[in-house]
């Protein structure tokens, strides 16, 4: 295909973002227009639920370009308008203001939105967190809380337990697994996160399910366990995971599956249509699977090669997958995937330091690289995945 | 090129480093960012413009020559 003269990039986050300027750096200079479904600038979510939960920074201290640098950008911003649907064939988009737009190229990088708790909807007291007013909300809610409870015990919801924590509520973190964070980060570490959670008192209810969300006139008064157990709460936080923001594309002819479906070129299942970040389920040939990374550092890789792609770089999309999350006094950076079965051996410092860097192998070779309060040496021993051949991943979970 | 660098918001992914080691490293005790080279050679533009837009916390600037 010849290099197109105009690109649409359906979401303003950071992939959206991230795709916008990988195509003007590696010289794009077309048509480029970025259609979001919020009003806000494109904007960083990870301080979400901490500096911005806590207090710490200003909301606008996350925004992730000044003007100058998008107006450098030159692409139009079309912002507090939702994607509503696509037509594959003719690649046009309609927002929900009636905006249209016919393009070359079409870039879907609408994320995801979190999973609602069923019957808990419109409660007042019950918070998800995904965008700058959920977190702003949210952050207005705790100050005048006594009791938190946080339903779901994956990074996000022990993200949150800690912040609120640390703003002395009391809080309880209800999850299905042995630990928090588990099956990101195998049974050894998530153990001392676990432990790391406790002493700074966080109540942790393990191997627990939420049966119900528990109201009075409207307002949430608490949560009731299978056990039949009801913890009392003037806020619940529900951070059950997320599903990948695909709803508007039900008509529009693309294979959609957890996820916009993609080949190794992060190209969907239409010609000139591709999908970046959360939303994107691409072939990762290195590890011979479909894959769907909810990453930060996911989104702005993954822009980059697609933007490659749209040039006519035709390269795989083959990345080493990390996070990073900060909760109390652990800083943790995970790279590659670290299954609950690997051998765990300490390579630098040492656990009862909380301060160490753990290599994850199975069947004898690296799959992942934990660091826990170690950046520069985590990132150091990240190359023992790259050397691996295939990088030697295995599927989380 | 002018690089200036926001050690508050830096959240030591190295990201920077991967892709620009002449330019930028890591404390050692802590992984925040050290800019070993506020106005690199010509050669370097190209890298430090993607390690900028790549950081996942947005704490690398780049302005014109002063």
């Amino acid at each position: 295909m010849s290099a197109p003269e105009s690109v649409l990039v359906v979401g303003a986050s950071a992939a959206g973002l991230a795709t916008a300027e990988s195509l003007r750096r590696k010289g794009f200079q077309g048509t480029l227009t970025v259609l979001g479904a919020e009003r806000h600038l494109p904007y960083d979510r990870p301080p979400l639920s901490k500096q911005v939960l806590s207090g710490a920074w200003p909301p606008e201290r996350i925004q992730l370009r000044g003007r100058d640098e998008l107006d450098a950008l030159d692409a139009e911003f079309v912002l507090g308008d939702p994607a509503v649907s696509l037509d594959a064939a003719t690649r046009t988009v309609s927002a929900a203001s009636g905006w249209t737009r016919r393009t070359d190229v079409v870039v879907l990088a609408t994320g995801i939105r979190p999973r609602p708790f069923p019957g808990a909807e419109g409660l007042r007291g019950v918070h998800v967190l995904r965008t700058l007013e959920d977190a702003v909300a949210l952050r207005g809610e705790l100050a005048a809380a006594a009791r938190v409870v946080v339903v779901g015990d994956g990074v996000l919801g022990s993200e949150i337990a800690a912040t609120a924590r640390g703003l002395g509520v009391a809080v309880t973190l209800v999850g299905r697994q042995a630990t928090p964070m588990a099956s990101q980060l195998g049974p050894r570490a998530a153990g001392l996160l676990g432990r790391t959670h406790s002493e700074h008192g966080v109540r942790l209810l393990i191997g627990a399910s939420v049966e119900r969300v528990t109201s009075r006139r409207g307002r949430v008064c608490g949560v009731r366990l299978g056990t039949g157990e009801v913890l009392a709460a003037d806020v619940v936080v529900v951070a059950i995971g997320s599903v990948p923001v695909t709803d508007w594309l039900e008509d529009s002819g693309l294979v959609l599956d957890n996820g916009v479906v993609c080949d190794s070129r992060c190209r969907a299942t239409a010609e000139g249509i591709y999908a970046v970040g959360d939303v994107a389920r691409w072939h990762h040939e290195g590890i011979g699977a479909m894959l769907r990374l909810e990453n930060r550092t996911n989104a702005t890789e993954q822009a980059g090669a697609v933007a490659g792609n749209i040039l006519g770089e035709d390269r795989p999309y083959t990345p080493v997958p990390y996070f990073w999350t900060d909760q109390f006094n652990a800083k943790i950076q995970v790279h590659g995937t670290l299954a609950a079965d690997a051998d765990v051996e300490i390579v630098e410092g040492s656990e009862s330091d909380r301060r160490f860097v753990a290599l994850y192998r199975n069947g004898g070779r690296p799959t992942g690289v934990l660091g826990w309060n170690m950046p520069k040496q985590t990132r150091l021993h990240r190359q023992a995945l790259v050397d691996a051949a295939d990088h030697s991943l295995t599927l989380p979970r | 090129m002018k690089i200036t660098v926001d050690e508050v918001k830096c959240c030591g992914a190295g990201q920077c480093v991967l892709i620009a080691p002449e330019v930028f490293d890591q404390r050692d005790e802590d992984g925040i960012v050290i800019l070993l080279d506020a106005a690199p050679a010509a050669e370097q533009h190209a890298a430090v413009r993607e390690a900028a837009s790549v950081c996942p916390a947005a704490a690398i600037h780049l302005g014109e020559e002063a």
